[in-house]
């Protein structure tokens, strides 16, 4: 464990075409934002599983962000339908398992919007450090506590031996 | 020579998976005539106690099923597992959860509350809740320990293989027994069933269109169901596209959804997160308000697509409120 103070854990999905594309833009454009992102680069929106972003929470992540292109916008079509589609039910659903709404965000930022990159990262990161961790795997791990090992099983066997003996 | 020595045991579950064994009808002649049933406390006596003389790994297979809720059940696995070569989770409880397992979306002090207490039905003016030790007439008496998390079998000890199903069809059933009999095994770890999707072997498939364009969703009781369409096609959530064949689509022939109790196939992680993707990439509109009245429809969506797999699932419960 080290001292420093908690910061948040982004783990950003950008498609290839225009959030990516962008994010790169705001970095040859200098531009500064939160260093709290793992960007992650798909060709699309559309294939962000929600398996993807369940496995980020559950792996530590207190953050999701989705990035794809505009409505209309999309190369391969109707990818970024889907990905809003998926969003609004996984939303609700993430919600019914105690996540917070502001840990999954879905953004439409186009190649050309280097700086909404950079707003909507720095917006995102203020808000889940309002939050506090989200804490999965050690949730995890404290949960199981309560789970008997091999030797406590054995062990208490035969102490119902002796106490019906 | 001595016949292979088989076990049955339950914890968790509703008495399905025992019922599912007597299922097999005149075949589980053939079972017996093959094994000696050693323990099986729904249907035999015998005690713990003859269980725990046995030498460590003399029962062949024990087909374990029910969610593991208490300290009595995780030391009864232990057990099991220490005398058994193979260690079958059998069913969905004893799989992934099952049904027991929706409860980790409570914490286990919001439904002692309501089941002492709130509940309509419940008459507790001392608000009593179960303990586990008392003492009466200078007897100690023991009761196990609710734990706060519904777990599978696989997360309290090594499973070898799983027998899919609320509850496993016979025929799954009868051939996991005669693998397991005759050492024709997979590799451990398997789910001895077909590692296929539902919809590959379901009657209505060819009635499945490619873009099925949901503009709403209806609950079985609230229409009547065609008995020849796909039934997605009519509106229904099928768990079909994301859970695993082998039943013979057993639920579409009784004309009603598949709820998914097989589990995911081995290429799926999570079975509740592949059909909500499923489902809602298929759903019609475009637009954020059209898009969330379509998905009204599906105001559970924990239960329904986790209906089985809670247990199991990448977040497994309800994250308790940061305190």
């Amino acid at each position: 464990m080290n001292d420093r103070p908690w910061e948040p854990r982004i783990v950003a999905f950008f498609c290839n075409w225009c959030t990516y594309t962008a994010a790169d833009l705001a970095g040859v454009s200098r531009m500064k934002y939160a260093a709290n992102v793992r960007t992650i680069r798909l060709m699309c929106s559309g294939r962000v599983d929600p398996q993807f972003v369940m496995d980020a929470f559950a792996k530590g992540a207190d953050g999701v962000l989705i990035g794809g292109c505009h409505p209309g916008d999309c190369h391969y079509g109707e990818g970024n339908y889907k990905m809003l589609r998926r969003f609004r039910l996984l939303s609700r659903m993430l919600q019914d398992m105690g996540i917070e709404p502001d840990r999954l965000r879905l953004e439409w930022i186009s190649a050309a919007e280097g700086d909404r990159v950079k707003t909507v990262v720095n917006d995102m990161v203020e808000k889940i450090k309002a939050l506090g961790p989200l804490s999965l795997p050690e949730h995890f791990r404290s949960w199981d506590r309560e789970v008997m090992t091999e030797a406590e099983a054995q062990a208490h066997g035969g102490l119902q031996e002796a106490r019906h003996g | 020579m001595a016949k292979p020595k088989v076990a049955f045991y339950w914890c968790a579950s509703c008495g399905g998976c025992e019922e599912a064994v007597v299922d097999l009808a005149e075949d589980i002649l053939g079972v017996v005539e093959a094994v000696d049933i050693v323990y099986w406390p729904c249907a035999m006596d015998f005690k713990k106690k003859d269980v725990e003389a046995m030498p460590d790994k003399s029962i062949v297979a024990t087909l374990l099923n029910g969610a593991i809720r208490t300290s009595e059940q995780e030391e009864m696995a232990h057990l099991m597992r220490r005398k058994s070569q193979f260690l079958i989770a059998y069913g969905a409880c004893a799989a992934s959860g099952g049904i027991p397992a929706l409860a980790n979306q409570s914490s286990l002090e919001d439904i002692l509350r309501f089941v002492y207490g709130a509940s309509p039905s419940t008459t507790n003016e001392q608000g009593a809740r179960p303990q586990t030790a008392t003492t009466n007439n200078g007897h100690s008496l023991h009761l196990p320990q609710l734990r706060d998390v519904v777990r599978s079998l696989d997360q309290v000890v090594e499973v070898d293989f799983y027998i899919p199903g609320c509850p496993p069809t016979p025929k799954l059933t009868k051939a996991a027994v005669g693998a397991l009999l005759s050492g024709n095994l997979p590799p451990k770890g398997s789910v001895l069933a077909p590692d296929i999707a539902l919809c590959d072997e379901c009657p209505r498939k060819e009635s499945k269109p490619t873009d099925l364009g949901f503009v709403e969703f209806k609950r079985p009781h609230q229409a009547i169901i065609d008995p020849e369409k796909c039934v997605l096609a009519q509106g229904f959530v099928c768990m079909g596209p994301a859970t695993r064949g082998g039943c013979e689509a057993v639920c579409i022939q009784g004309n009603m959804p598949c709820t998914g109790c097989f589990g995911p196939t081995s290429r799926v992680k999570d079975q509740g997160a592949k059909m909500l993707s499923s489902i809602s990439s298929n759903v019609g509109p475009k637009e954020e308000e059209a898009i969330d009245q379509v998905l009204a429809g599906i105001p559970d969506p924990v239960g329904t697509f986790y209906r089985y797999g809670l247990a199991k699932s990448l977040l497994r419960r309800k994250v308790p409120k940061q305190g």
